[in-house]
């Protein structure tokens, strides 16, 4: 398989064209959203707990290109039901592992999330794929304080 | 931004038979051209963000590492003469190469980013006073934005940027009528590396000059493509890149008026900018010396000095229609796209194309081209004011330089509608 199509699975291109957890979120303001500054990309968050507080589902809105969507899609599929410990742990064993500080392997147990092992070998598109996630963190950091 | 068609036509140039058959020869100077990407032609279309490099610089850099190099202006000793005069005879042929009055008024510097630091911060922290003007347009890159801000913030002196009309191209009449006396400096890109507009540098230098400000031109995009004369320009600083121009990365030239460099302060301190260093103050060394602190990239000056022989061996005229025809043809291909749409529409413009295409982002774009062989530019371009006048994050961009080809630009056309198919 070619690096491109290593890259863009038919799985990411799904959640691309059909963002899970994508919502209006102009009720954020605009300063508040999470930027990558080596394209200008932004990406708004914004987490729902049930009564338990469990994570009931993450909501994004942004500009951002198909491994960046993509990847928020996947990050509210896979955070859905999580504490927001165990959302935390899952935000840094994904960005560990593509950033390479971590196993690459542990995409493995993290369901579809392993589609993007790809982006592993490309370390500008790693900034795109882990955008979502380091505002998950800063989120979770805030909510917690 | 006006219709593509419309400067596709201002852009008609006679074609030269022999200009045709010149290409692959001038194509076999380049030996990256010849790589396969992803089982692709590699077809290189990032030209504003670095150039290639003619086999006549990479022999050049390596002959002066294998048979020359020593440290210039202390070495007493055959290599040592011989590095140096290396060294300035490349300051030699480039005050040639810009038309300059004196050898003395050309600095080597790293690049582009660091002659604008220099003349910010040593001009700017010497002259500036609080609430004085420095005047910017709308399309500067962030290195012609960012050093100003850094001297305005500790001088508090403030920033004016020119609009930009809806082609993309500024409008002297108005930058006139609004002229504000306490403007001391216009600091202003001779080609935008994002809409590819071509600034008029002359008139915009006259307007300073005869409201006693200064002018600085970032010939950064400018110097690859078109002949520059200090003198005809009329600018008081000029700064550009080897890198772009065919030479390697590292080295880098500042011109400057020489009664302006004189009064100005050294901007580094470190060896060879002394005459003589005593315990408390030191005594500095003449022009250009004076801004040369530390060891520099003599192996680059001596890339440069050979990529300046290269361009004067093509010719300004050669490497002028050649792109013009490149960029006509490119303005034509693009103009078909469907869902394009191309940002900066001057009629004044270089071969450099940002557009905007089907809402498919920049980066999905450049990673599917790049899977075709085609090299382009996604991001902001470092030029984040500009991106956010034209409401986009980030662009797509192809640039082009003399030694493309007809078939390649209408690669790029192909992919674009193959990368549509694919993503939407």
């Amino acid at each position: 398989m070619s690096e491109f199509d290593d890259l863009y699975q038919e799985v990411i291109m799904d959640h691309y064209r059909r963002p899970k957890g994508r919502a209006d979120l102009s009720h954020i303001p605009d300063e508040r959203a999470m930027e990558n500054p080596t394209c200008g990309d932004t990406i708004k968050l914004e987490i729902l707990h049930d009564e338990a507080g469990r994570i009931s589902e993450v909501r994004h809105n942004g500009h951002g290109c198909a491994i960046s969507t993509a990847s928020a899609s996947l990050m509210s599929e896979y955070t859905r039901g999580l504490t927001p410990e165990e959302a935390r742990a899952a935000a840094e064993r994904f960005i560990g592992a593509l950033r390479g500080e971590g196993k690459l392997d542990e995409l493995d147990s993290m369901g579809d999330l392993a589609a993007l092992r790809g982006v592993a070998g490309l370390p500008v598109r790693v900034k795109c794929a882990t955008l979502a996630w380091h505002a998950l963190l800063r989120e979770l950091g805030e909510k917690a304080s | 931004m006006g219709t593509i068609a419309m400067i596709a036509n201002a852009l008609v140039v006679p074609e030269l038979p022999d200009v045709e058959s010149n290409v692959a020869s001038v194509r076999a100077r380049f030996p990256i051209l010849a790589r396969e990407i992803n089982g692709h032609p590699l077809a290189y279309l990032d030209n504003a963000a670095t150039s290639q490099k003619p086999l006549e610089v990479i022999e050049a850099v390596d002959g002066f590492y294998r048979s020359r190099n020593a440290n210039i202006h202390r070495s007493l000793h055959t290599l040592g003469e011989e590095a140096t005069a290396d060294w300035e005879g490349a300051r030699a042929k480039v005050a040639r190469f810009i038309g300059a009055r004196r050898n003395e008024e050309v600095i080597f510097t790293r690049g582009t980013t660091e002659s604008i630091n220099l003349v910010a911060s040593s001009w700017g922290e010497a002259f500036l006073k609080e609430g004085d003007v420095i005047l910017l347009t709308m399309m500067e890159h962030h290195s012609n934005i960012v050093p100003w801000q850094l001297v305005a913030a500790r001088r508090g002196a403030s920033l004016v940027y020119i609009q930009l009309e809806a082609d993309g191209s500024i409008d002297l009449e108005k930058v006139e009528a609004s002229w504000n006396p306490r403007t001391r400096i216009v600091c202003a890109t001779h080609m935008s590396n994002v809409l590819g507009t071509i600034n008029d540098i002359r008139r915009l230098s006259e307007i300073a000059h005869a409201h006693g400000a200064l002018l600085l031109a970032d010939a950064a995009q400018s110097a690859p493509h078109m002949r520059l004369d200090v003198g005809a320009l009329g600018c008081d600083f000029l700064a550009f890149s080897g890198h772009k121009l065919y030479a390697p990365m590292g080295i880098g030239v500042l011109w400057g008026r020489e009664a302006l460099l004189e009064a100005m302060p050294p901007y580094m301190g470190g060896g060879d900018m002394i005459r003589s260093v005593g315990l408390e103050t030191s005594t500095y060394n003449d022009l250009p010396w004076k801004f040369e602190a530390g060891t520099p990239d003599v192996g680059g000056a001596v890339g440069l000095s050979a990529a300046i022989d290269f361009i004067g061996g093509l010719g300004w005229d050669y490497i002028g229609r050649r792109e013009a025809s490149l960029g006509r043809r490119a303005l034509s291909v693009l103009g078909e796209v469907r869902g394009l749409s191309l940002h900066g529409t001057a009629r004044d413009r270089g071969a450099v194309f940002s557009f905007s295409f089907a809402d498919i982002h920049p980066h999905d774009i450049a990673q599917f081209l790049d899977r075709e062989g085609l090299a382009v530019r996604a991001g902001h371009h470092c030029a984040q004011p500009l991106m956010r006048l034209l409401k986009v994050p980030a662009t797509t961009r192809a640039s082009l330089a003399f030694w493309n080809t007809e078939e390649e630009v209408e690669r790029l056309g192909a992919a674009l509608e193959a990368a549509k198919r694919f993503y939407l």
